[in-house]
């Protein structure tokens, strides 16, 4: 073994370090959780009929009125979501640049995966991009309206029930393409996340994972929900 | 019983390596899968071939040097058993075992089935240690420790720093490994005076090293040879998230 000359590694960045990355990676995941459960429950006033989801969407700009600036809460939550986003994307693509690079020849033979979470775990990376891909097409469709048929931004119940119109097929079976692989990826990322940041606990281990496992499918059957009735014509 | 063998051949470090097919018969099913390659290399050194390269060292399990991926798996399919105590009862006659080296740029292969592990020794050196005064061994109920943390301790401690985790992890991470060494230290009294600066430095040469990230899949722990579960992991999290914060 060759003794190190050199003195001690001289210290790094510990924000750049690999557990520094998984702290930024599962803080800036659980923002982006609540976030998600936050616009899930939102959502769900479409069930309450147009006036009271267009008051919903009109409330969220007015927001504080006339203590706070117009749309004050909304701009909070933007920065707020743009960092947090990307915080995690950083993170994620300077770790995948390491794995890629901490192992050069891969393996010949294709071993099955034994974690406790394996079936998200192969879906963290793509998933992801899927995800990526769906939150710019949501955006154009439902924030901007670009792509949608209702241009007027105040009416956000018209908006849902065109997007989401049987004629529009392909726009709902990519909205719940892009939902099974959000719930992939909050399966594993929430167990994850705690076990970063809460600390050692073997007890709490199974019941983390099953938390997580409940909160993905809860997410996913919220949000599947309502292009699922407009389809179907329970909302319309 | 009869196997096909593929099998890691790579004459040098800097030389090209492949798969290497042999086939190997009238092996008992008590041999060991080491003593298995034992028959292999002494038939190819009757053929006039170069043996297969592999580390090995007590064949008992506690040394951590032999290092296989048999099949794609750390050690081979039996759970919390080194390459060394794997027998091959528990593979069907005529089966066709794949056999590589760990795969990991910190780990680079010397020569066929062996690899370079000192980056390990270097995240020792980095701090798994503790500092403590030579002479006369302390009486040993001097320093009292709770049980609770005795036994964690002697879990981590189980650690042989063998790699498997390294070669079972899907982004060649170290963790599990260091994290071994930071929860076994770090339970015990003696540790203490190096808490926080064993775990800035451990980490910053696990990734000088060019080991990657964990992102908890969990395969070095379903792959280790001790069963070394994946709460030392969160120690170290929380070791290092508390030492990066008193030295900021």
């Amino acid at each position: 073994m060759q003794p190190r000359k050199a003195a001690p590694p001289k210290p790094q960045s510990r924000l750049r370090s690999s557990i520094g990355l998984k702290i930024v990676m599962a803080v800036s995941g659980i923002l982006l959780v609540g976030f998600i459960i936050a616009h899930m429950a939102g959502n769900l006033h479409v069930f309450e009929g147009r006036e009271e989801m267009n008051a919903y969407a009109h409330g969220l700009r007015t927001f504080g009125e006339p203590l706070l600036p117009h749309e004050s809460l909304l701009w909070v939550m933007r920065i707020g979501l743009i960092a947090a986003v990307a915080a995690h994307i950083w993170s994620a693509i300077v770790l995948t640049h390491r794995a890629i690079h901490a192992r050069p020849v891969r393996y010949a033979s294709k071993k099955p995966a034994k974690g406790e979470s394996r079936h998200a775990v192969a879906t963290m990376r793509w998933g992801a991009v899927v995800i990526v891909l769906f939150v710019i097409w949501h955006l154009l469709d439902l924030t901007w309206r670009t792509v949608n048929p209702v241009k007027d931004v105040p009416d956000a119940y018209g908006a849902v029930v065109a997007t989401f119109d049987p004629s529009r097929w392909p726009v709902t079976v990519f909205y719940l393409l892009a939902l099974v692989a959000l719930g992939f990826h909050l399966r594993h990322g929430v167990w994850s996340a705690v076990q970063t940041i809460a600390g050692p606990n073997t007890a709490w281990r199974g019941r983390t994972q099953a938390i997580a496992l409940g909160l993905a499918v809860i997410v996913v059957a919220g949000f599947a929900i309502v292009p699922l009735a407009v389809t179907f014509g329970l909302v319309s | 019983m009869k196997f096909s063998l593929r099998i890691w051949r790579q004459p040098s470090a800097d030389a090209e390596g492949r798969m290497v097919t042999y086939v190997l018969d009238d092996i008992s099913e008590d041999a060991s899968f080491l003593e298995m390659l034992d028959v292999l290399n002494e038939q190819l050194i009757a053929e006039g071939e170069d043996p297969v390269a592999f580390d090995h060292d007590c064949r008992e399990g506690i040394c951590g040097a032999c290092s296989l991926v048999i099949d794609g798996q750390p050690h081979g399919p039996q759970a919390a058993t080194t390459t060394c105590q794997l027998h091959m009862r528990k593979f069907k006659d005529g089966d066709l075992i794949d056999i590589e080296p760990w795969r990991a740029g910190a780990f680079p292969v010397v020569r066929d089935l062996v690899v370079d592990r000192t980056a390990f020794d270097r995240i020792i050196q980095a701090g798994g240690y503790i500092s403590a005064p030579t002479g006369t061994a302390p009486e040993a109920h001097s320093v009292p420790v709770p049980k609770q943390d005795a036994d964690a301790a002697f879990t981590a401690a189980a650690c042989i720093g063998c790699g498997a985790c390294v070669a079972a992890c899907p982004n060649g991470s170290g963790m599990l490994f260091m994290a071994a060494k930071v929860a076994h230290l770090g339970l015990m009294p003696q540790g203490q005076p190096e808490r926080h600066t064993r775990v800035l430095g451990m980490v910053a040469e696990h990734d000088a090293s060019g080991f990657g990230g964990c992102t908890n899949a969990g395969e070095c722990s379903a792959a280790c040879p001790k069963e070394i579960g994946l709460d030392v992991i969160g120690q170290l999290n929380r070791d290092f998230r508390k030492a990066a914060v008193r030295a900021a």
